[in-house]
């Protein structure tokens, strides 16, 4: 009797002791993503590490497919109004959120919970594609990638070519030569293969060169804009590549990475372009021949050098949650932008670090010198701050125009169309399409 | 004499299909409705905008020249499709019934491709005839002298995808064919042998006619299988390329609605895709099912 009496008071004693948050449930911070397998496990060791490191919120990651998918899901949540906090949306869909009207961009949501974000510390290239026209940062950068190119050293070295520079570009014309050298002493079967080639070859090739992809600043100054791929410089790139095509210089793989890819792996090509996050693909895939990384080639006589262009995704906030949770939400943004999380990210997935104190401390600590790799593509974005040009495209129905320009591109490899028709076609077809979308939202 | 039953409630019968009303309403009728009203809308994904917009949909639709050779294509591939795989599996069918000895065993092992996913056949299919890795590929290259290429030409990728669909149809239709001789009497095919007729007339006038009703039925599924379900063959062969020679109707209201997030268009070809197959079934049953004897 008495020992229970004694019990009772211990407890009475314990709740006066202790604020009542401490008892209190975290609240819970809803995050939906697209990263599975490897990505997967490493996005839950970060979740992880922010809920251990501390007790007012608790962040749930759910994966809910691929990029397609994860967005329906939060299309359909949205509107039967039970959204996450947190969507990852890969960068595609970025016109289509930024209009959506069911985000509440992160530059504000920053601001609104008192947290002070210096946005210059963070690598411009990759910021600016989630920005306004106004330089505001609507998303949250999250998984960004840039293309490359790669190569057969061993063939390289069988030809008696020298290894390419990790830092300073070759010219096209210089692959052209290299090409012809691997091609004709049948060192090589074809010359080049190229993973996603909307992405590579006129994507970034627009950029790296300061070439507009569509008007109105690339559609961050208005849905009125038109594509202008059809412009000489990318149709004379074009017809390059399909005069490569006709001599074995280049060889079209298929429009995403897996074919270019096996390609590459099985010794049928020397050369291949694909984004960032092949080095780790290769390091697991390829054992019987030594590889290598280069930056995208560019024109001869280029004055100034651009920054290439990313791809990957970015994470929204959406609208409808309370003041406490977006608090929260602030609190795991900035934990995800912190050093210790952006060093283990880009070591484990090979995707940038997003801010400059992240990878100058990796530099510090020596890691581009054990895995120099992974610098490649980071010196190439960082080359130079982006113009309006350079900055990033904003394009709404950018899926479809991707594969309106895959479709045209396939005419020109398999002789159907010439360049300069295949890219006219290609601008007059993805203009319908932005065009349908303006309507949609004037 | 035929024993029938007579229930004296007025109501019982409706209350008897009703859960079936029910599920037909909730599953097919208001869906349909729905995309048939979403078609009249430009709307944004979120739905926070949403604008009528009478016929710009369809308009957009029957102006842009590559839908209409989209339709063209999904009639050639389902054309196609049908036929290979129809004649195919008569074919397989009429010679695994004449087979004596290990009737069943052949049987069993011929149905087994229709287990297969559609998803899987394709990428075995693929693995066959990839012009880098695939066996067939490579054989066709060395031995044959063609220069095969599905990753580059429209025409390649065609034949491979209606070989992948119609493989595993032909299993089906094989089940349905076989089905059918076994109910033929045995004794007509026995008189016209004993009046002299080769097997292959003896197929002809009596066992085809005979089969007529399998025959239609299966046109009509085998249409509809390739309108629809071929789906998954085409996302992991060709994603509708290259050069868009391989998207039927069905992949592009896939690509435009899940993945464009255009939802007025791709609800407008929809019901572009459903009249189509509404007529088609119709025109069927109307001037196919008149050649068609039912009784034996």
């Amino acid at each position: 009797m008495k020992l229970s009496k004694l019990f009772v008071f211990l407890i009475i004693a314990v709740c006066l002791v202790f604020p009542a948050s401490v008892f209190a449930k975290p609240i819970t911070i809803n995050w939906w993503h697209a990263m599975r397998s490897a990505r997967g496990e490493v996005v839950k060791n970060m979740i992880n590490e922010f809920n251990a490191s501390q007790s007012e919120y608790e962040v749930v990651g759910t994966n809910k497919g691929n990029y397609d998918e994860t967005m329906n899901a939060g299309v359909a949540a949205f509107r039967a109004k039970k959204q996450p906090h947190l969507l990852q949306v890969f960068e595609v869909g970025t016109q289509t959120m930024m209009l959506s009207g069911a985000i509440y961009p992160v530059f504000e949501l920053m601001k609104d919970a008192g947290i002070d974000v210096d946005w210059s510390r963070y690598l411009q290239a990759v910021l600016s594609y989630y920005m306004n026209a106004d330089g505001n940062l609507m998303s949250m950068p999250f998984n960004s990638s840039t293309p490359i190119m790669y190569y057969n050293a061993d063939m390289f070295k069988k030809a008696g070519i020298a290894p390419l520079s990790k830092s300073e570009p070759i010219t096209w014309d210089e692959l052209g030569e290299i090409t012809k050298k691997l091609v004709e002493a049948k060192i090589a079967p074809t010359g080049m293969v190229t993973a996603w080639q909307s992405w590579t070859q006129i994507e970034n090739y627009s950029a790296i060169h300061n070439i507009a992809f569509a008007s109105k600043a690339n559609g961050y100054e208005g849905l009125d804009c038109q594509l202008l791929i059809n412009n000489p410089q990318v149709v004379k790139h074009i017809t390059r590549l399909k005069s490569w095509a006709d001599d074995n210089r280049f060889m079209y793989g298929g429009q995403k990475y897996q074919g270019p890819k096996s390609e590459f792996m099985a010794q049928n090509a020397a050369f291949y372009i694909d984004s960032i996050s092949g080095i780790a693909k290769l390091k697991k895939g390829v054992k019987d021949f030594k590889w290598d990384a280069a930056p995208l080639p560019v024109e001869a006589g280029t004055k100034k050098l651009q920054n290439s262009i990313i791809g990957g995704a970015s994470l929204w906030v959406l609208t409808g949650h309370s003041k406490e949770e977006y608090k929260g939400v602030a609190a795991f943004l900035r934990f995800l932008a912190g050093n210790e999380m952006q060093e283990y990210w880009h070591k484990e997935t090979g995707y940038f670090p997003i801010t400059i104190d992240a990878y100058e401390s990796l530099k510090s600590k020596g890691y581009y010198k054990t895995d120099p790799l992974q610098e490649v593509g980071i010196s190439q974005l960082n080359r130079a701050i982006p113009t309006k040009i350079s900055r990033g495209l904003r394009l709404g129905y950018f899926v479809q125009i991707r594969n309106i320009i895959n479709e045209e591109l396939e005419l020109v490899w398999s002789g159907k169309k010439s360049p300069q028709e295949a890219l006219d076609n290609a601008a007059a077809r993805s203009n319908i399409q932005l065009r349908t979308f303006e309507k949609t939202y004037e | 004499m035929i024993k029938r039953s007579f229930f004296k409630s007025k109501y019982l019968p409706y209350l008897l299909i009703f859960p079936q009303i029910l599920v037909t309403l909730t599953f097919f009728y208001w869906p349909a409705v729905q995309g048939l009203a979403q078609s009249f809308f430009l709307s944004d994904p979120f739905g926070r905008q949403s604008k009528f917009v009478w016929f710009y949909n369809y308009i957009e639709l029957f102006t842009d020249p590559l839908y209409l050779k989209s339709i063209f294509t999904t009639f050639a591939f389902s054309l196609a499709v049908a036929a290979v795989s129809l004649s195919l599996g008569l074919f397989i069918a009429s010679m695994a019934n004449r087979a004596l000895r290990a009737k069943a065993l052949v049987r069993t092992m011929l149905i087994w491709p229709y287990a297969v996913a559609p998803a899987i056949s394709g990428i075995m299919w693929l693995f066959l005839l990839h012009p880098s890795y695939g066996i067939v590929a490579l054989g066709i290259k060395e031995w044959i002298g063609v220069d095969w290429n599905p990753v580059l030409y429209g025409s390649d990728a065609m034949v491979m995808i209606v070989m992948a669909s119609a493989w595993k149809q032909i299993s089906y239709n094989f089940v349905f064919f076989m089905a059918g001789m076994q109910a033929i009497p045995k004794s007509l095919i026995e008189a016209a042998a004993i009046d002299g007729a080769s097997p292959f007339k003896r197929f002809w006038f009596i066992t085809f006619p005979l089969l007529s009703p399998t025959f239609f039925f299966l046109t009509v599924m085998n249409i509809i299988y390739s309108f629809f379900e071929t789906f998954g063959i085409i996302h992991t062969v060709t994603q509708g390329g290259p050069g868009g020679s391989t998207n039927i109707l069905v992949y592009k209201v896939y690509q435009d609605g899940f993945v464009g997030l255009n939802l007025g268009s791709s609800a407008a070809q929809s019901v572009v895709l459903m009249s189509l197959i509404i007529v088609i079934t119709f025109l069927q049953f109307r001037f196919l099912e008149k050649k068609v004897q039912y009784g034996g």
